[in-house]
């Protein structure tokens, strides 16, 4: 349809989808361009998986449209699926087979040319060759989130679509999972990933936020932050915990939250932040401003859209 | 993306057998379930049994009494105890303490030593013909009984027997008989097992997860169900084999026909019933109630196949169902070329409502078989 490589792995308008009465997306458009990692934040049930499977054409949007790799993910959503690799929230490969019969049972269902060296590597790569001849369902989480991603990639697909791959898998783990990724993005593979942490929302390119099913904000961190026109104070030293728990009632602190030893308040009002700091007065207690992080913002976002209903 | 491919299909195949074997339970119950359906309904439904209670009832003593009861023990068949009066063998037979009444009647000796050849009435409990067909049976042949205690002039002479049985089969006057069975049980013992095993398949993968990653591969409906379906045609072979050789031995099953042709007819039925079981995986929202649909089947289909009840027996708009069942074909067919040696030709027009079933089944299961989440 288009000639040559279009720049935009992800190009969709105004996806709606609603289930019964319940809208779980509402008017999100997305624009994601090819080699980039984009990182999909938002609250639980603000319509992350539901888009990454409308994108994949596991779901039929109500409206809207859009391409994903230049195919339209209305009518052609199977070829679609050939170059999509997709990685399930929930470990969705076969337990009661072993990693190997696993990884081949795809490619041979991909039908990759030379599918037993396409296997043989992607094991290799990952890591995975001492286990190949383990059960899936006797793995680690963070091993079954390896597998899981040797499989979404062993077909050499053109966008990967992660939902939540690092869910409840150890921080080594995870670092060693979003390097590969990394790795991968290298090589030009566009890559949307939805995760709840800040630290690999920092790894990605750009952000994209959803509340309610619309997207709230997107941009790199830094441009993130600056939207936010977020105030953060800090405070150090005394009884910080106290603290938190009597500022958080003052007008125009929208946010306090302790992180070890410092508590961080945020509010879009300069004054009224200022005053309650003072109002919270302690020998003990320098206040500082600060940069607002990442995780203030997402904390404000979210306090937002619980407010907002 | 081709509408089909063998090279997936393969692959769906080998993933299915792996996980099969991956499972040596269920393998264990495919194995031992039609041992134990067969030793169960075999022997429950199909019995001869012995040691029948039954009861003597005398209208007042006498002196053959004491040969006709040796007699009937003698068959093996009866447990004889005297009864007093006629409202306790009624009651007893009511409430299933006797099977059989022996009613020897007033002047009973009198009307043997004339030669008048007089009758004995047995009520028999009809319920369960099956059980009482061979104790009945074996009754025919007491009746030379008391010639050699007959007086000299009666014993002489060609002459009628000296009394005779009249059975009067009480509450079901009808008889099923025995050899219709264990052909029968071949058909519903496969069609048990068979839609219990492939009603789970797919519902199966849906409430692992594995369903969403299934549907996000590049495979179509079609091979998805032709892979479930295979390996248990395969293991519904085992099946028909096991069944086939117990019932040889167990049952002295005979086999006037032929065994290949018999053995390519059951395919085809132990494939309708598996796309029936795909049929209800596909539709089911969880295995739960896949397996329930499964079960509430099996009940009329054995019902109105005419493994319980003779077919022709039953009203028009039972027949009318009972034709669409496959089991109901395959009974007749397998009924028909073990127990009368039909061929193909004979079997014919109960070979093809089964290809017709099946392929209305898988078409509704490729229909229901959802390619989206939705």
């Amino acid at each position: 349809m288009s000639d040559g490589p279009p720049e935009l792995a992800i190009d969709v308008r105004d996806l709606h989808k609603s289930f019964g009465s319940r809208v779980v997306v509402d008017g999100l458009s997305l624009q994601v361009a090819r080699g980039e990692i984009c990182g999909f934040l938002g609250a639980n049930g603000s319509g992350k998986t539901t888009t990454i499977r409308m994108l994949c054409g596991l779901l039929v949007p109500d409206g809207g449209s859009g391409t994903c790799l230049g195919l339209d993910i209305l009518k052609q959503a199977p070829l679609i699926r050939r170059q999509v690799g997709y990685m399930t929230q929930k470990f969705s490969f076969y337990e009661d087979m072993t990693v190997s019969e696993n990884l081949t049972f795809v490619a041979e269902v991909y039908e990759m040319k030379n599918s037993a060296e396409a296997v043989r590597r992607i094991m290799d790569r990952m890591g995975l060759v001492d286990r190949a001849d383990q059960l899936a369902g006797q793995l680690s989480g963070g091993w079954k989130q390896r597998l899981a991603l040797a499989a979404c990639v062993l077909h050499e697909p053109k966008l990967l679509l992660l939902d939540e791959p690092t869910a409840g898998v150890d921080a080594k783990a995870r670092r060693e999972f979003w390097d590969l990724i990394h790795d991968m993005a290298v090589d030009g593979l566009t890559v949307l990933v939805s995760t709840h942490y800040m630290d690999e929302a920092e790894r990605c390119k750009r952000i994209v936020y959803l509340a309610g099913g619309k997207l709230v904000v997107q941009g790199s961190a830094d441009e993130v932050v600056a939207a936010s026109s977020l105030i953060t104070f800090e405070a150090t030293g005394g009884d910080i915990d106290a603290i938190a728990r009597q500022i958080r009632k003052r007008p125009g602190v929208q946010a306090a939250a302790v992180f070890g030893h410092v508590l961080h308040i945020a509010g879009t009002d300069r004054t009224q932040l200022l005053a309650a700091t003072r109002a919270c007065a302690d020998p003990n207690i320098a206040w500082a401003e600060v940069r607002p992080g990442l995780e203030d913002v997402f904390i404000h976002l979210l306090s937002g859209t619980e407010g907002a209903g | 993306m081709n509408a089909f491919s063998f090279r997936r299909l393969w692959a769906l195949l080998r993933k299915e057998w792996v996980q099969v074997r991956r499972d040596p339970t269920t393998l264990r119950l495919i194995i031992l379930m039609p041992m134990i359906q067969l030793l169960m309904f075999g022997y429950v439904i199909n019995s001869n049994p012995h040691n029948l209670p039954a009861g003597v009832l005398m209208a007042q003593p006498s002196k053959y009494e004491r040969s006709i009861v040796t007699a009937l023990r003698n068959t093996g068949y009866y447990n004889i105890r005297m009864v007093a009066t006629e409202a306790e063998a009624e009651q007893d037979l009511a409430d299933g303490k006797l099977l059989f009444v022996i009613n020897i009647p007033a002047n009973f000796d009198r009307s043997v030593d004339r030669g008048e050849s007089p009758s004995i009435l047995v009520d028999a409990d009809g319920t369960d013909p099956t059980a009482i067909g061979n104790a009945t049976g074996a009754l025919g042949g007491l009746t030379n009984t008391l010639r050699r205690d007959l007086p000299p002039n009666l014993q002489a002479g060609p002459a009628p027997p000296p009394f005779r049985f009249v059975i009067h089969a009480r509450y079901n006057p009808e008889q099923i008989s025995a050899l219709n069975i264990v052909p029968g049980l071949i058909c519903v013992v496969l069609m048990m097992s068979t839609l219990m095993l492939t009603t789970l398949a797919i519902t199966k993968e849906r409430e692992r997860g594995t369903m969403e990653n299934l549907l996000a591969m590049p495979v179509r409906p079609i091979e998805v169900m032709l892979a479930k379906i295979t390996p248990y045609i395969g293991i519904g072979y085992l099946q028909v084999v096991i069944i086939l050789v117990m019932a040889a031995v167990l049952f002295h099953l005979p086999i006037h026909g032929s065994v290949v042709l018999l053995l390519l007819v059951l395919g085809l039925f132990i494939a309708s019933n598996l796309a029936l079981g795909i049929t209800y995986s596909t539709i089911a929202s969880n295995q739960s109630q896949a397996q329930q649909m499964a079960q509430f089947t099996m009940m009329p289909f054995m019902m109105l196949s005419g493994f319980f009840f003779p077919f022709q027996g039953m009203p028009a708009w039972a027949r009318f169902i009972g034709e669409a069942i496959p089991t109901t074909h395959a009974m007749r067919i397998v009924r028909g070329v073990l127990l009368k040696g039909n061929g193909i030709v004979e079997i014919f027009p109960d070979l093809w409502p089964i290809g017709l079933f099946m392929l209305v089944t898988v078409t509704i299961a490729v229909l229901f078989y959802r390619e989206t989440l939705d």
